[in-house]
């Protein structure tokens, strides 16, 4: 059985008390709504683009601990990364939260002290309402928004 | 009574289970596991249909139960007394079949604001289908619903009042007997969901005077996917069928089908028989214990609860009624309910975190989410003694 203390790390404690990028972007190129109607996390993430580039990345909403320091990592790592590079991040977080627990989980750099939400089955939705919404914001030509149920 | 439910010497996560859910879900006495068993191994068959042994037995255990629902909610007669999958089911029975033989455009139905999304959306879909209009009776501050706006909203066009008898997310006891006799001071039916009432209170629908009332089996120590929809025996009568099938006939050719009597006609395709025999087994248990005295018990454990809960700095309290029972919802200033449910659950202490079903609710406290701790019989202080103990520790983590 894991500890508690490999889900609520430190970083995440911290991201929660203090989330990174937690404010509107005035002239974003996209803006998305996400939603948890189960537990009622609700984000609005603002992506600005230049080009293929991401320039600039924020969100703004409420939710668990878990929900607001993985959209708060989300927008850290997201800076300065092409759409297609954040499509891939997606993927490769979606598989590390998702992953089984038997083997190591895949090292992703700063957004791994999110691993633990694995010994978590009902977190994991938790952890991946910001990720999720981001796919739904650099897809192309898609609206409404994005809900994880 | 603890020892009744085997599932209480369950160890979680190494730590001895604290079941702190039971409005979501009640656990099941051993009475109810065995009842079912012996069905599977003594009485198997299909009800109403076969002329051989088994079916005899199960047909006799099928009907003894809606006769046990009868008396356990003191219906007039057995024949008001149609068996559903549960509360969900039969509201959508109703909605589906009396409102849509009633309602017309500019019809209203009124509901609470205390509702659980089983008692909105059915209505939401019948008004859609009618053009008839949903109304909504506001609470105060403290989870009471607001008679006098309600005997304001009520006029010659509500047709239908949809009320809880207990709020699910509050624990709210609701004014339901007048909200009955007001109702029909101008002509409209109530349903009552009692979803949350019956494994709380001496439920007897005729001083009620209800005109429609539904609950579960699950949150009443039975078994889920059985439910009971009581109904005046006119109105059922007066009712078409809500779904066709087998057993609800009383013959069938291409040309016309002729349904069978209430509350078969009800009751189409072969029931959880299995089911319906755990909750006659959930009722039985009902009637072996003091009533008044397990009412007491948990009045004592809800104000100890609340008491204890209230004394925790940053802690707020969603639903404060004056007439409660079985729930206290909480926020804490330093924890999101849905963190507070997984630090808690490590800590052996299952409790309800989320909108409970209940999101208008959430949003008239302007909350997203509470964390509710619910109670049924076999909950004790030592219970609230454990959940005290672990929200310290959620203060530990994000203090």
């Amino acid at each position: 059985m894991s500890e508690l203390s490999d889900l609520y790390q430190e970083v995440i404690l911290d991201h929660n008390r203090r989330p990174r990028n937690f404010r509107p972007i005035d002239n974003a190129s996209r803006t998305q709504e996400g939603y948890n109607p189960l537990c009622g996390d609700r984000l609005t993430l603002y992506v600005k683009l230049d080009g293929r580039s991401i320039v600039d990345v924020s969100f703004q909403g409420s939710g668990c601990a878990i929900s607001k320091a993985s959209a708060s990592l989300m927008t850290e790592a997201l800076k300065g990364k092409t759409v297609e590079q954040a499509r891939e991040l997606f993927d490769r977080f979606h598989d590390m939260v998702t992953s089984s627990t038997d083997v190591a989980a895949p090292d992703l750099g700063k957004l791994s002290v999110l691993s633990g939400v694995r010994e978590y089955p009902t977190r994991v939705k938790c952890a991946s309402l910001a990720w999720h919404t981001l796919k739904a914001a650099v897809a192309d030509g898609t609206d409404g928004p994005v809900s994880t149920e | 009574m603890r020892a009744d439910f085997p599932i209480l010497r369950e160890i979680v996560h190494g730590k001895p289970l604290v079941y702190l859910d039971s409005a979501n879900t009640s656990q099941k006495p051993e009475s109810v596991i065995r009842a079912m068993d012996d069905y599977y191994r003594h009485a198997n068959a299909n009800i109403h249909r076969a002329t051989h042994l088994l079916s005899e037995r199960a047909t006799k255990l099928y009907e003894g139960t809606r006769a046990n629902v009868a008396r356990f909610i003191n219906a007039p007669d057995a024949k008001s007394i149609v068996l559903t999958t549960g509360t969900t089911d039969g509201i959508n029975l109703v909605a589906a079949s009396y409102g849509r033989m009633v309602l017309k455009p500019g019809d209203e139905v009124l509901l609470s604001w205390l509702e659980h999304h089983s008692n909105i959306v059915p209505w939401q879909i019948l008004c859609e289908q009618t053009g008839a209009r949903l109304r909504v009776v506001p609470i105060n501050d403290l989870g009471e619903i607001d008679i006098q706006a309600y005997e304001h909203l009520l006029s010659d066009r509500t047709r239908i009042v949809a009320i809880s008898h207990v709020s699910n997310a509050l624990g709210t006891i609701n004014p339901a007997r007048h909200i009955v006799a007001k109702a029909h001071e101008c002509g409209a039916v109530v349903l009552l969901d009692g979803a949350q009432a019956v494994p709380h209170l001496v439920v007897d629908v005729q001083a009620l005077d209800c005109d429609f009332y539904v609950f579960s089996s699950h949150k009443m120590f039975g078994p889920t996917g059985a439910g009971v929809l009581y109904g005046r025996k006119s109105l059922l009568e007066a009712m078409p069928p809500y779904r066709g099938g087998g057993d609800m006939i009383a013959s069938v050719t291409f040309e016309k089908t002729a349904y069978n009597q209430v509350p078969y006609k009800f009751e189409a395709g072969t029931p959880n028989i299995a089911g319906v025999v755990g909750m006659g087994a959930a009722i039985d248990y009902f009637g072996s214990f003091d009533r008044a005295a397990a009412q007491a018990h948990e009045d004592d454990v809800l104000a100890y609860a609340t008491e204890r809960v209230r004394a925790i700095p940053g802690t707020r309290i969603i639903g404060e009624a004056a007439d409660k029972t079985g729930v206290l919802s909480f926020v804490l200033d330093h924890a999101h309910p849905h963190d507070v449910g997984t630090i808690l659950d490590r800590e052996g202490i299952a409790v309800r975190t989320g909108q409970h079903c209940a999101q208008p609710i959430m949003d008239r406290y302007g909350i997203a989410a509470t964390v509710r701790a619910s109670l049924a019989i076999y909950n004790t202080r030592e219970d609230i003694d454990a959940l005290i103990t672990s929200l310290a520790r959620v203060r530990e983590v994000f203090g």
